[in-house]
């Protein structure tokens, strides 16, 4: 068999339900070595109960997972130690330091200490190594979960929105410590969040999840041009919207009114020849344009087009 | 095994450097014993007030020859009469009369302000509560006095006994380090499961290839060192202060101790091992701690509960823990009594231990 063509992590058709909701619903996945994956979806889209299945903690109504081949029914130790994850929520123990709690967990690897201090620096908290994980700031905090999940050098990392809540500034500085894992260690990565410039940046390959099923996927490109939707007009308007006729949109073309019904969200093939048709029956209807913008589609526009809602929610 | 000296090595500082926790496992069980302690056992002064209702004309005689001298005190509740009453054995009683009506008696009884209420006349009349153990010995004390002031209600002779080991500090203290070993590993070991597993940090550490078992152990481990350390303050100090010695076997002690640890580890990892709510964790914790300290005879003794109740409260595992550890140090116990009730100490605790990590919620 081929190495590279054989996908290091293996997803096939899982189903996932809780009392009420059928939280995972059919879900395949295949991801190459050495590739960031990002799986995109607002909250409840059924991320962390996917990610989780996959890290050995919930396991699957039916469906199969494998990661390099292996399962959880009969290799959990092996994947214990080709894992490496953090979770969405977790909090370490307060009155530990930085170093102690990193310690704690490379005993349970059986690593050597230096591993400790190799991680520090990874993930950039040598200066906070014996400060209590109580002192921490939140991208401190989500650093030291990283480390964590760093020690004992996985081959695969799952993380559970590592950036949730952080600032841009925190933000950034762990993306670029993933960025760097990718190219030093060839780390393969299933990355969740509802931040599509996260996505963007971080990963070869997106996933969207919505609703516990996967709404595409593909290379951002791959995404934008398949959807063929090439092109977004934002409008705001003087009086409510409600009796505006607009020029026919075609196949793919759409218009999302937002709440207000006086600005809309245009989803169209090709501005250069909608947008005078646009204005001309704008003014011919006696309604003037308090905002105008039109750009190229973004992944939050996708996810507007395909849900009517927005990702971030 | 480096990983269960690291588990236990974070327990000691999650310990040590929380001042709270410190305060009430290690402090409070001293100081407890030091209040209590003096409060049972120093010769202190007993105070009664009475109610007294009497006018000029329903006076008697015995009872005014009795109140001779009595020199009226400004207290807090208005001016009552006050006569001290000395006893060689029994030390000194100071009586309070609160000369008033029946409808300000009344009043001082509804508030507790006094417990007996005396109605002067040919007769003397007592008016208590005779569930009241405390109004029947103001009553009985009274009575004797009024009628004999010289002999003091002493017929027979009265022999105090304050030898070593007969006083209620020695029936306390045991009873204070068993309360100790199970507030100890209930609180600390229930506690600080429950509150990982809130945190998700159980589930962080199960998907790493730590030893579920180990962690669990470690508690164990890390409580009995702690106890250990708990108790030698306690037993340390009581020695200074009151003079109490371990009678019996040490050897005995330390097995109990031991078996104690066990019983309490395990009770308090079955305890902790579904819920992930601390709220929950907190009642089930007292649910479990409260009836065992009201009932195994810590602070007083479980023969006053009514028999059927008596057998069942010695199969508690405090009792057992308690009443063993009593044994040892004032009756002179060895192995001989302390072995039973060791041996189904460490039972519980095996059983408990094993029966709680295979119902254990870890994600
Ligand atoms: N343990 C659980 N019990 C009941 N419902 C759950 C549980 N975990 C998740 N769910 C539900 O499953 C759905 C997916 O949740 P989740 O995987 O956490 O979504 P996401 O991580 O994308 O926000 C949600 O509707 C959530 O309420
Ligand atoms: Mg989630």
């Amino acid at each position: 068999m081929n190495s590279t063509s054989t996908p290091i992590i293996e997803v096939h058709q899982v189903h996932k339900s809780f009392k009420d909701v059928h939280a995972v619903q059919g879900v395949d996945l295949a991801i190459q070595k050495g590739e960031y994956v990002a799986l995109l979806g607002p909250n409840g889209a059924g991320k962390t109960t996917l990610v989780e299945m996959i890290e050995g903690i919930q396991q699957p109504d039916a469906g199969d997972i494998k990661v390099k081949g292996l399962n959880w029914k009969q290799h959990q130790d092996q994947l214990h130690r080709v894992i490496g994850l953090s979770l969405q929520e977790t909090r370490f123990i307060d009155k530990l330091s930085v170093r102690e709690t990193l310690h704690l967990f490379s005993s349970f690897y059986k690593l050597p200490k230096s591993r400790v201090r190799e991680v520090l620096e990874l993930v950039r908290l040598k200066e906070k190594a014996k400060a209590f994980v109580v002192n921490l700031s939140g991208g401190q905090r989500q650093r030291l979960a990283l480390g964590i999940s760093l020690l004992n050098q996985p081959e695969v990392l799952l993380l559970d929105e590592p950036t949730t809540g952080l600032d841009p500034t925190a933000r950034r500085e762990l993306w670029e410590i993933l960025a760097h894992l990718k190219t030093a260690y060839q780390t393969t990565m299933i990355l969740t969040t509802h931040y599509m410039e996260e996505a963007d940046y971080l990963c070869d390959r997106i996933v969207i999840l919505d609703q516990g099923k996967v709404l595409a996927k593909g290379t951002l490109q791959k995404l934008l041009s398949e959807n063929n939707l090439g092109e977004v007009i934002d409008f705001g308007l003087n009086a409510p919207g409600n009796h505006l006729e607009i020029p026919p949109l075609g196949d793919h073309e759409k218009i999302l009114w937002k709440e207000d019904g006086m600005s809309a969200h245009l989803l169209v093939n090709d501005i250069v020849t909608y947008l005078p048709e646009l204005l001309e029956s704008v003014k011919r209807q006696g309604y003037h344009f308090t905002s105008l913008e039109c750009r190229k589609m973004t992944l939050d526009d996708l996810f507007i087009s395909m849900t009517g809602r927005r990702l971030g929610q | 095994m480096n990983q269960i000296l690291n588990l236990i090595s974070i327990q000691y500082k999650e310990f040590f450097r929380v001042p709270g926790i410190l305060f009430w496992t290690l402090l409070f069980p001293v100081l407890m014993a030091s209040g209590l302690g003096v409060a049972f056992t120093g010769q202190s002064e007993q105070i009664q007030h009475v109610a007294l209702i009497s006018t000029p004309d329903s006076s008697n005689a015995a009872l005014d020859a009795f109140l001779e001298g009595a020199q009226p005190e400004e207290l807090q509740a208005g001016t009552a009469l006050g006569k001290a009453v000395e006893h060689p054995d029994l030390g000194k009683t100071q009586y309070y009369f609160h000369p008033t009506d029946w409808q300000g008696a009344e009043r001082m009884m509804k508030r507790g302000e006094v417990a007996l209420v005396l109605k002067a006349g040919e007769s003397l009349q007592y008016h208590f509560d005779p569930a009241n153990p405390e109004a029947q010995l103001t009553y009985l004390q009274l009575q004797a006095l009024i009628i004999a002031p010289n002999r003091q209600y002493a017929l027979g002779t009265i022999r105090p006994m304050t030898r070593v080991g007969t006083r209620y500090v020695d029936f306390l203290i045991p009873g204070l380090l068993a309360m100790g070993i199970m507030m100890s590993c209930m609180w600390g070991i229930s506690y600080s499961l429950i509150d990982k597993r809130s945190k998700k940090l159980l589930r962080r550490m199960v998907a790493t290839p730590m030893s579920k078992r180990g962690f669990l152990f470690s508690h164990f481990v890390s409580r009995l060192s702690l106890s250990i350390i708990e108790a030698s303050l306690l037993v340390g100090f009581s020695h200074f202060i009151f003079d109490i010695q371990i009678q019996g076997d040490v050897l005995a002690l330390i097995g109990l101790f031991i078996s104690g640890n066990m019983a309490f580890t395990g009770i308090a990892v079955f305890v902790s091992s579904k819920t992930d709510n601390p709220q929950i964790g907190n009642g089930l914790i007292n649910a479990v701690v409260m009836p065992m300290m009201v009932m195994s005879g810590i602070f007083f003794s479980y023969h006053n509960f009514p028999d059927v109740m008596v057998s069942i409260i010695q199969g508690l595992p405090l009792t057992m823990l308690a009443d063993g550890i009593r044994g040892v140090f004032i009756e002179g116990a060895g192995f001989e009594t302390t072995g039973l009730p060791s041996l189904i100490l460490a039972s519980i605790g095996v059983v408990f231990f094993f029966l709680g990590e295979k119902i254990y919620k870890w994600y």
